[in-house]
């Protein structure tokens, strides 16, 4: 029973907040959800040490959900130690994040709405991680892009949250396509969607191929690529990112989430979940690594240049799943989902300490516009530099375990593509701590930029804000020390035991413990000369930046406009798409179907009336008129014999 | 000359058709139609008195009696129709009369 409360809790307070939120009002919601969620955090907490540590993985079924020919589609929670690492970290941090919003949304008028989609959104999230088949798993993947839609678009009054809502959901669309078409090419070569049954299957089949579009592949292969593309957009790869810098547009709990916990990671978990299908499909895994690592260093310069400051975080959560992906890519998922699990924390420190920063500066959001208020907000200064310190994986911080594990096994994969990856993950990882640093620098020291109404307004946080924030710093900085070991250790096979399946010939996992020293050193030292240049050109030289941008104006407006992603899409689909639905618009629906259909037909209707009304003129010996005639008519007829 | 059945019948059709031809070619008063009318009834009553004295049946005539008693009914209430019309409207010409137009 506790694994159906630790998923099902968050949906009975959705359902509570969200249909009764009248009745009960705003702290009656409030109450609700987050009472729901610490009693779903304290069954995912037991699950966890249960599953992982006590290696009790079972499946629960909960009824089924399709049954037609072979197509077996079943409810259940399936726990081994991936999804329940998964669902302890999903629910206490969504916990968290819902005590913040109490005090993050107090001012809003719309707050059991809010809190339901919250919870709704967890739940989706953790009917994704428990899935026992990939249609579960797709109907949790579909929840959270419903709930991101909703929550992005949260503020539906303001146009950009709606543009940006749609972004989201659009995007996500063109990556579910290949998520979709993944899911039925495993059908098809397997003739199951239960993961027992894929896995038990797919070893015969690794000959197996495919005619498709002319040239046949592998169908591992294909299959691998098609979900990859499915975790793409979920997970904001590159090509597919451009919807999680405009996500920004919801409230910063939102953020917090979608970043942390539950969404964006979704793509990283399908591939961990995935293990055995891409172990048997190389060419996908590389692709896994090129795309990941290069998102990782593509996010990371542009991370460099921005002002806002959810922004700036945004790319980094893009960056670190780069980082995720790559891993995951040279067949090191544990060192991937722990990667996962230690950015979980100080993500959503992160955002939920902008978001404090963001509530303390009257809603600014633009970093050259704060600045010297590091005095009035202890506390919130005092996570940011917690968090910034586990993003930049400064040593015994969360982040340098797993990140300094993630770059390691790239090298120790002795690839082409690994090395690629490590070349790129080490160059994010000097502009990780840059970046980290100037926004730091930026919003807390030097001279107050706010106009100084702004600046008297500045306050700490109420504590139901700050405490979220202690316990999430607290998370950030001991998360890596201590599940260090049993993620990733030596004897990370004990820990992950059939979760994860990694195919004998891939020994990046192991190789990573031993590999040479400079390696182990170089993030740390990266990491270092990152925020050394941060001080340089914000704290001890703050003209610099300025001249930099200007002298090199081309690269900056390069970065600045996010490598015109956003442009290139606007020309090559976007509008094409617009110039193609305004012609099936006006010359299609309106030019014939409007025109023959409903329109023409009550033209024809209304020519026809029009002459039968000439006959009904009012005038009553026209009637009469009629009358006769038709008496006439009759007499001659009987007269004649014909009637 | 002996009058016979032909005769009562030719006038009873000149006086149906005249009926007619009044309520069709009028195109000034309701009260002209409603005359009209009352002749065709009449031109009806000849016709029965008619056969009834040819085929020596009392029962035309006592019917004819009938419908003299309807058409003054018939007349009151046209007539007081008109008169609430011509309250009402102002107005009692038949190319007034159009409410029905569709």
């Amino acid at each position: 029973m506790i694994e159906v409360g630790s998923v099902f809790f968050p949906l009975l307070g959705a359902l509570i907040a969200g249909f009764l939120g009248r009745a009960i009002g705003d702290r009656g919601a409030q109450i609700a959800t987050v009472g729901c969620m610490t009693l779903a955090s304290i069954c995912g907490v037991w699950l966890f040490f249960d599953v992982a540590f006590g290696g009790n993985a079972r499946t629960v079924e909960l009824g089924t959900w399709i049954a037609s020919g072979t197509l077996e589609a079943s409810w259940a929670l399936r726990l081994d130690t991936l999804s329940a690492v998964m669902v302890g970290m999903v629910t206490v941090v969504s916990t968290l994040i819902h005590l913040y919003s109490v005090g993050y949304m107090s001012h809003d008028n719309s707050i059991p709405r809010f809190m339901a989609y919250l919870s709704l959104f967890t739940f989706a999230m953790l009917m994704l991680v428990t899935a026992d088949n990939l249609v579960q798993l797709f109907f949790g993947w579909e929840g959270v892009g419903l709930c991101s839609y909703l929550l992005i678009g949260f503020w539906y009054d303001r146009e950009s949250a709606n543009a940006a809502a749609i972004k989201a959901f659009l995007v996500n669309r063109v990556g579910d396509i290949g998520f979709a078409l993944g899911i039925a090419g495993v059908y098809m070569l397997t003739d199951s969607v239960a993961f027992d049954a894929i896995f038990a299957a797919l070893p015969r089949l690794t000959e197996q191929t495919i005619s498709f579009a002319g040239m046949t592949v592998n169908a591992i292969e294909l299959c691998g690529v098609l979900l990859f593309i499915g975790a793409m957009g979920k997970s904001a790869q590159l090509f597919l990112h451009t919807w999680l810098p405009d996500a920004m547009e919801g409230p910063t709990p939102v953020s917090a989430l979608i970043h942390a916990a539950t969404m964006v990671t979704a793509g990283v978990f399908l591939v961990a979940r995935m293990s055995p299908l891409f172990e048997l499909a190389p060419f996908a895994l590389s692709m896994v690594t090129v795309i990941g690592a290069s998102t990782a260093l593509f996010a990371a310069t542009v991370g460099c240049v921005q002002n806002d400051i959810k922004r700036i975080i945004a790319y980094s959560t893009c960056s670190q799943l780069g980082y995720m992906f790559f891993a995951a890519g040279v067949s090191a998922y544990p060192a991937a989902i722990f990667h996962l699990f230690t950015h979980a924390f100080f993500k959503a420190l992160l955002f939920l300490g902008a978001g404090s920063v963001i509530h303390a500066m009257s809603d600014e959001q633009d970093i050259r516009r704060m600045g010297g208020i590091w005095r009035k907000v202890p506390i919130t200064y005092a996570v940011m530099w917690v968090g910034s310190l586990a993003l930049a994986g400064v040593p015994f911080f969360a982040g340098y375990y797993s990140k300094d594990m993630v770059l390691e096994a790239a090298w120790a994969a002795d690839t082409g593509v690994g090395r690629y990856a490590f070349a790129c993950g080490i160059i994010a990882a000097f502009l990780t701590a840059f970046y980290s640093w100037r926004l730091l620098i930026l919003t807390f020291h030097g001279e107050p930029r706010a106009d100084a109404r702004t600046m008297e307004h500045v306050h700490e946080s109420p504590p139901v804000m700050t405490v979220p924030l202690i316990l999430l710093a607290i998370g950030a900085v001991v998360a890596g020390a201590i599940f260090y070991e049993p993620f990733v250790g030596h004897r990370f096979q004990d820990f992950w035991r059939a979760a994860i399946r990694i195919a004998p010939e891939n020994q990046a996992m192991e190789a990573a413990h031993h590999v040479a020293l400079w390696v182990k050193l170089l993030p740390v030292l990266m990491g270092a000369a990152g925020i050394a240049t941060a001080y340089l050109l914000y704290m001890a030289a703050p003209t610099v930046p300025a001249l930099l941008a200007a002298r090199f104006r081309g690269v900056y407006l390069f970065l600045l406009n996010k490598w015109y992603f956003d442009e290139v899409y606007d020309r090559l689909f976007v509008r094409p798409a617009m110039r193609l639905g305004e012609m099936l618009w006006k010359g299609g629906d309106g030019g014939v179907i409007d025109r023959f259909g409903p329109d023409g037909l009550a033209a024809a209707t209304q020519r026809a009336t029009r002459a039968v009304v000439r006959v009904q003129t009012g005038l009553v010996y026209h009637y009469a008129f009629a009358m006769l005639i038709g008496i006439v008519v009759l007499v001659t007829l009987f007269a004649t014999g014909r009637l | 000359m002996v009058v016979g059945l032909g005769h009562y019948l030719a006038v009873a059709a000149i006086l149906f058709t005249l009926g007619i031809f009044g309520i069709f070619l009028n195109r000034k008063n309701v009260i002209v139609i409603l005359m009209s009318v009352e002749l065709m009834l009449l031109a009806v009553n000849v016709n029965l008195v008619g056969f009834s004295a040819a085929l020596g049946d009392l029962t035309g005539q006592i019917f004819t009696m009938l419908v003299l008693t309807v058409a003054a009914a018939e007349a009151a209430i046209g007539l007081a129709i008109v008169v609430v019309y011509f309250r009402n409207r102002g107005s009692i010409a038949v190319e007034d009369i159009r409410v029905m137009k569709g």
